[in-house]
C-alpha cells in the first residue's frame, strides 16, 4: 500500500511539476473554456430570467471540451517521447499509475473550473459561488469524467487517430454524467428542495464509484500490448 | 543440470491479429554477457526487447528474466531491468535531477539523492543535474536515459538501437558508458544495425530473422572485422530457406 501510495503521488507530482513550468495544458484548456463562455454569451443574447436556466449546460458543455483538450493532451506528452513506456517499465501497480494520472487531471480541470466561474459570473450576472451545492456537483462531475477520461485518453492515445477518438470514445459513455451534473447544477442554481436535486448526486457519486472501479480494473488491460 | 542463465526465452511466439512476429523463438543469455541482437528491419528485434521488458505479453512461449516468467511476475522482472530506446523516455519539463528523482520513487531506490548523485557523475551530467531535459542535446538526453536505466541497479540493461539519431561524439560517449557498464558485470542485449560499433562492444553476436534466433556466435568465434561476413551468411542462409 505505500509503494502504491508513493508510486501514485510521484506520478501526481510529476504532472503538477511539468505543468508549472510548461503551461502547455492549462494554458490551452483555459483560453478554450474562455473562448467557449464568450461565443455563448453572444450567441445566445438571453435574458437575465432565463440566463439561469441555462447556465447549467453552458457551463458543462464548456468543461467537458477544455476537459477533453487536457485529456488529450496529457497523455500525448506521456506518449510523443515514450514516456508511457517508461511509466510502463516501473515495479509498481500499474493502477497506481491510473490514478496518479486521474488525480492531475482532475485537479486540472478543477483549476479551469476555478477560474471559469468567476468570469462566467460575471458574463452572465449570476453568483455562482453563492451556492456551495454547485461547487460538489462540478468536483464530482469533474472526478466522473477524468475517472473514465484518462482510462479512455491511454485507449487512444496508442492509436493515430487519437485526437479524433477520445471524444467518439469518452461523449457516450459520460452521458449519464453529463446529465446528471446538469440537472444537479441546474437544481442548485434554481434553488429547487434538495429533495429534487439528491437523485441527481446519488447518479453522479454512483457513476464516480463505478467508474473508477471499472477502470482501476482494466487499465493493465488498455496498456498491455 | 542447474540453468544459470539470467534470461531463459523457449518457443517464444507473438501474433499481432493474423500477423505472427515471432516465430518459435529461442533464447539465452549467461550473466555478465553483453548481447547484440541484429536482424533487418521487421525482423522481430524490438518486439522481442518489449516482451523481455514486460511491455509486450507473449502470445505463447517461456519467457523467464532472473528466475521470473513473464508476463505473470512482471513486476519482479521489472524491478530487475532497465530499458533504454531509441526514444529518451525522459520528461523534456522536468530537469535532470527531478527526472531522476521520479523515477527513483517509482523505483523505491533508497537512498535517493545519493545515487541519483552517482548516476549522474556516472554518465557525465553532474553539471547539468538542474537543467531542463529539453535543453539537452540527444546525446545528452540519451546520456541520461542510461542514468535512469541504472539508477536501480537492475542486472539486465536492454537496449533497443540506442544510438539511433546520435552524432559520432554522442555514439562515442555512449559507447563509454556501455563498456563501463559492461565492466561493471551488467548483463546487457542490445539491437543495432551498426555492425562496426556493436563489434567492439559485445561479446556475443545473435540474428534475428523472420522471427527466430538463426544464428549465435560469441566474439571469439570470429575472426576482426568478420562480422559483416558471419551476419550476411547468417541471413542469407537463414532466408534461402524460406522459414515459414
Amino acid at each position: 500500500m505505500k509503494g502504491f501510495l508513493r508510486a501514485m503521488l510521484a506520478v501526481l507530482w510529476k504532472d503538477l511539476a511539468a505543468e508549472v513550468r510548461s503551461r502547455e495544458l492549462l494554458s490551452a484548456m483555459l483560453v478554450f473554456a474562455l473562448l467557449v463562455i464568450f461565443i455563448f454569451n453572444f450567441a445566445l443574447d438571453l435574458e437575465p430570467n432565463t440566463r439561469a436556466s441555462i447556465t447549467s449546460g453552458v457551463l458543462w458543455v464548456t468543461f467537458i471540451f477544455a476537459g477533453t483538450l487536457g485529456l488529450n493532451r496529457s497523455l500525448a506528452i506521456e506518449k510523443d517521447r515514450g514516456c508511457l513506456d517508461g511509466l510502463l517499465l516501473a515495479p509498481v501497480d500499474r493502477a497506481a499509475i491510473y490514478f496518479g494520472k486521474t488525480a492531475a487531471n482532475l485537479i486540472f480541470m478543477l483549476v479551469v473550473a476555478a477560474i471559469v466561474l468567476p468570469v462566467y459570473s460575471v458574463f452572465y450576472n449570476i453568483n455562482l459561488f453563492a451556492r456551495p451545492g454547485l461547487l460538489l456537483v462540478i468536483f464530482l462531475g469533474a472526478e466522473g469524467y477524468t475517472a473514465i477520461g484518462t482510462l479512455l485518453a491511454t485507449m487512444a492515445v496508442q492509436t493515430r487517430t487519437r485526437d479524433m477518438l477520445l471524444p467518439i470514445l469518452l461523449f457516450p459513455v459520460v452521458i449519464p454524467v453529463l446529465v446528471a451534473a446538469v440537472k444537479a447544477s441546474a437544481g442548485f442554481l434554481q434553488t429547487l428542495p434538495f429533495e429534487e436535486i439528491q437523485p441527481w448526486l446519488n447518479l453522479l457519486i454512483t457513476y464516480d464509484i463505478v467508474f473508477t472501479a471499472i477502470a482501476f480494473m482494466v487499465f493493465d488491460s488498455i496498456v498491455e500490448e | 543440470m542447474e540453468n544459470h542463465a539470467l534470461i531463459e526465452v523457449q518457443g517464444l511466439v507473438k501474433r499481432f491479429g493474423p500477423k505472427v512476429v515471432l516465430r518459435g523463438l529461442n533464447f539465452s543469455v549467461q550473466p555478465g554477457e553483453f548481447v547484440a541482437l541484429l536482424g533487418p528491419n521487421g525482423a522481430g528485434k524490438t518486439t522481442f526487447l518489449r516482451i523481455l521488458a514486460s511491455l509486450s505479453s507473449p502470445s505463447m512461449g517461456m519467457v523467464l528474466v532472473a528466475g521470473y516468467a513473464l508476463p505473470r511476475e512482471a513486476a519482479a522482472v521489472r524491478q530487475r531491468l532497465g530499458v533504454v530506446s531509441h526514444l529518451p523516455l525522459l520528461y523534456g519539463d522536468l530537469t535532470a535531477e527531478e527526472n531522476l528523482r521520479f523515477f527513483g520513487k517509482m523505483y523505491g531506490v533508497n537512498p535517493l539523492e545519493s545515487r541519483i548523485r552517482e548516476v549522474l557523475r556516472q554518465v557525465g551530467l553532474e553539471k547539468r543535474a538542474r537543467d531542463l531535459v529539453r535543453t539537452f542535446s540527444r546525446g545528452m538526453q540519451q546520456r541520461l536515459a542510461i542514468g535512469r536505466a541504472i539508477l536501480h541497479d537492475p542486472d539486465v540493461l536492454l537496449l533497443d538501437e540506442p544510438h539511433t539519431g546520435l552524432d559520432q561524439d554522442a555514439c562515442e560517449m555512449l559507447d563509454e558508458i556501455l563498456k563501463e557498464e559492461a565492466r561493471r558485470g551488467r548483463t546487457i542485449v542490445m539491437t543495432s544495425h551498426d555492425l562496426a560499433r556493436v563489434e567492439d562492444l559485445s561479446s556475443r553476436f545473435d540474428v534475428l530473422s523472420r522471427g527466430v534466433i538463426c544464428a549465435s556466435v560469441p566474439k571469439e568465434s570470429i575472426p576482426k572485422d568478420g562480422l559483416l561476413t558471419f551476419y550476411r551468411n547468417a541471413l542469407g542462409h537463414h532466408e534461402g530457406k524460406g522459414v515459414e
